[in-house]
């Protein structure tokens, strides 16, 4: 137990945990979203992720992209990836839904079928990129070069730490004011309060659900290209892991509330990288459950456990 | 809406249901003399020689033929689904974490059945034990079914009070736990895992005739033994009160608790129980073995053993034992195809959902149950 090292540097863990809980929290968003309308836990949306950082390296093959390059470059690089990953993880995830659930909620199946078929639908895409791309770790050139930015006290606060973190908030608020402010956003929550009430009042409910799955796939591109920037590197099984923290993140906020997936991100990703300081990170996996069975039993809704439909009514 | 879907619904199940109905028609010796006749057929299997099912590729032996060693992966399969069967399928608990009792069972014969130990190590040290001395592998049983109980108590006790769909990752997280502690804590044997597992014969040495490491019959015997012993007393436990408790607990918990029925304490049970027979079959796999080490136990191997459940038919024994005797043979029978193996089991598993949601054999119970949610649906997401 490092606890020297813990304290000595706190201020830098937790601004480095905080960037990595950002992405956690751009993929729980997904999660949530899709939890707080339907109830149903889509775990194929890890691979949903996976396919938005395929893409984003893959514009980056295509427009040949070098490590180091100058800002005007670097600046069309990422809205490039942004775009890339955006559009193909948004993609993925309209189609995950006319594939995998349009059918069973027709058949208004029992919510433990929708799981197999999620869990089913991951591994064909996870597996047809493994064979695709091949099973190794694919490297990508550094497109933000890591340096730091200012300094508070003892912290250092590096470029990609704080794009990470920034951008994830931005996103975060257009989200929020989508949902609680527009009139498709009014659609979301009258859906999430009562689907068949919705229904009733001329709420297109296929139409809500589908937008639904595209922001968490926007989402999740973006995700995806924080992750190619802040790692710099993919695999055909990135989301497996990814998509289990992400997952945990929405629950330990309490999922279906969209504040929540955030808080539960950025916590998240704190805790993980307290706990690989004081451990070697040989134990970071299991503190992110611990805590979150700890947080279940004094909270079994989670953090902020409201759901979607009662959020600001 | 629904009046399209609903035209060739029944056209597979309508069939199976009216074998089913002359199947119970029969006279009751007639059903016990063929099932006598199906016990003889199971025990008989590693001797059939049927071209093109039992040809399977070995790793281990170049040109190897593996058919026993594969009908024993069957039988552990098996009862790996049937011990989930209770927890998912009778209780309705969603357990993505099963793997992790899987894992206590192979880790109880393991670290006090094997001389290569640290546990026993430790022992021999304090008690000035001989160097061949280790736990009897018939005492290792209880040990392993003690331990799974309670770390299924201790896993259920504090969550078996969430909603179900946050039992659902907090056992996947008990699963990814119990690998990353085996991984990681020296008295385990760490990343590089556990040799010397006994079986019932002791540890694995050349004086083993009969439960030795070539020849994969006496083990194929032993786990249908235990299958066909296992499948009688959950058939029992199923009509018991308990069974009910369960059925009623998971159709409404509510009005189960408005009955009188406590559910926590049913669930737990259930939980328990399924963690002893996942326990067991960790057992079993790891005596055959001879080796375990922690990547065997990894969050993938938990997802199949759920789709065993439900793509088999979750809630009925003969349905989760075909889904985990497919799901278990048909990669071994196509391993030459290994690159493609696992995308073509998730469109299975895809296809056979969106086709036959409640399974293929659906526990009859279920499925009439199904039908009343068809009749109304509509509007209901």
């Amino acid at each position: 137990m490092n606890f020297d090292e813990l304290f000595g540097h706190l201020g830098q863990h937790t601004v480095d945990g905080l960037s990595k809980g950002a992405i956690y929290a751009l993929v729980a968003l997904g999660y949530t979203l899709v939890y707080g309308v339907l109830k149903l836990i889509n775990f194929a949306h890890s691979e949903v992720f996976m396919v938005g950082t395929f893409a984003v390296l893959g514009t980056w093959t295509a427009l040949g992209a070098t490590s180091n390059p100058s800002v005007g470059m670097m600046i069309l690089f990422l809205l490039a990836g942004l775009v890339a990953g955006a559009v193909a993880s948004g993609a993925t995830a309209v189609g995950v839904e006319l594939i995998a659930y349009r059918r069973l909620r027709r058949m208004n199946a029992p919510p433990l079928i929708f799981l197999i078929t999620a869990i089913g639908l991951s591994l064909v895409l996870s597996e047809a990129f493994g064979l695709w791309q091949g099973r190794l770790i694919k490297g990508m050139p550094t497109i933000v070069e890591r340096e730091v930015l200012f300094t508070i006290g003892n912290t250092e606060i590096t470029n990609t730490q704080l794009l990470t973190i920034v951008s994830a908030l931005v996103m975060m608020v257009l989200l929020d004011v989508f949902i609680n402010r527009t009139r498709y956003g009014r659609g979301v929550r009258a859906v999430a309060q009562n689907p068949d009430t919705a229904a009733l009042m001329g709420v297109n409910k296929d139409r809500v659900i589908l937008l639904i799955f595209l922001l968490g796939g926007l989402l999740a591109g973006a995700a995806a290209l924080l992750y190619n920037v802040r790692y710099g590197n993919t695999r055909f099984n990135v989301g497996f892991l990814l998509g289990l923290k992400a997952f945990t993140a929405a629950v330990l906020g309490g999922i279906g509330n969209l504040r929540g997936a955030l808080l539960g991100g950025l916590l998240l990703g704190v805790v993980e990288v307290y706990a690989a300081t004081l451990t070697q990170s040989n134990w970071e996996d299991v503190a992110a459950f611990v805590v979150l069975v700890v947080v279940l039993l004094f909270r079994p809704t989670g953090l902020l456990g409201e759901s979607l439909g009662r959020a600001r009514a | 809406m629904t009046t399209e879907t609903k035209t060739n619904k029944y056209g597979i199940g309508g069939a199976r249901a009216k074998f089913g109905d002359r199947w119970a028609a029969l006279p009751k010796w007639q059903r016990s003399l063929a099932f006598v006749a199906f016990v003889i057929f199971l025990y008989y299997l590693p001797y059939l020689g049927i071209p093109g099912l039992t040809w399977l590729r070995t790793d281990y032996i170049a040109n190897g033929n593996n058919w026993a060693g594969v009908l024993f992966t069957c039988a552990v399969y098996v009862l790996i689904a049937i011990g989930l069967n209770v927890v998912i399928g009778l209780a309705g608990l969603l357990d993505l974490g099963y793997v992790g009792f899987f894992a206590v069972g192979a880790y109880s014969v393991a670290l006090f059945g094997s001389t290569q130990s640290p546990i026993v190590k430790s022992l021999q040290a304090q008690f000035g034990l001989s160097e061949e001395w280790a736990v009897a592998w018939a005492v290792c049983i209880p040990i392993a079914l003690c331990l799974a109980m309670i770390s299924g108590v201790l896993l259920g006790g504090p969550t078996l009070r969430l909603r179900g769909d946050y039992l659902a990752i907090v056992t996947l997280g008990f699963g990814e736990i119990i690998r990353i502690v085996v991984r990681n804590v020296e008295w385990s044997g760490g990343p590089a895992g556990i040799a010397a597992i006994p079986g019932p014969q002791g540890k694995p040495s050349a004086d083993n005739n009969i439960f030795g490491l070539i020849d994969a019959k006496p083990w194929y015997w032993l786990a249908l033994t235990t299958v066909l012993l296992i499948v009688f007393l959950v058939r029992r436990l199923e009509n018991s009160r308990v069974g009910r408790a369960w059925l009623a607990v998971r159709e409404d918990e509510d009005a189960a608790a408005v009955m009188g029925v406590y559910p926590f304490k049913f669930k737990l049970w259930a939980f328990a129980i399924g963690a002893a027979l996942g326990a067991l079959s960790g057992l079993l796999y790891a005596s055959r073995n001879g080796f375990i080490e922690p990547n065997m136990f990894n969050a993938q191997l938990s997802i199949l053993f759920v789709a065993m459940v439900v793509v088999g038919g979750s809630g009925n024994m003969a349905g989760v034992a075909l889904g985990a005797v497919l799901l278990a043979y048909l990669p071994e029978r196509f391993r030459e195809f290994s690159e493609w193996r696992f995308l073509v089991f998730g469109l299975a598993l895809v296809i056979v959902m969106l086709l036959r949601p409640q399974g293929l054999i659906p526990s009859r119970r279920r499925s009439r149950e199904l039908k009343d949610r068809q009749e109304e649906v509509a509007v209901g997401v």
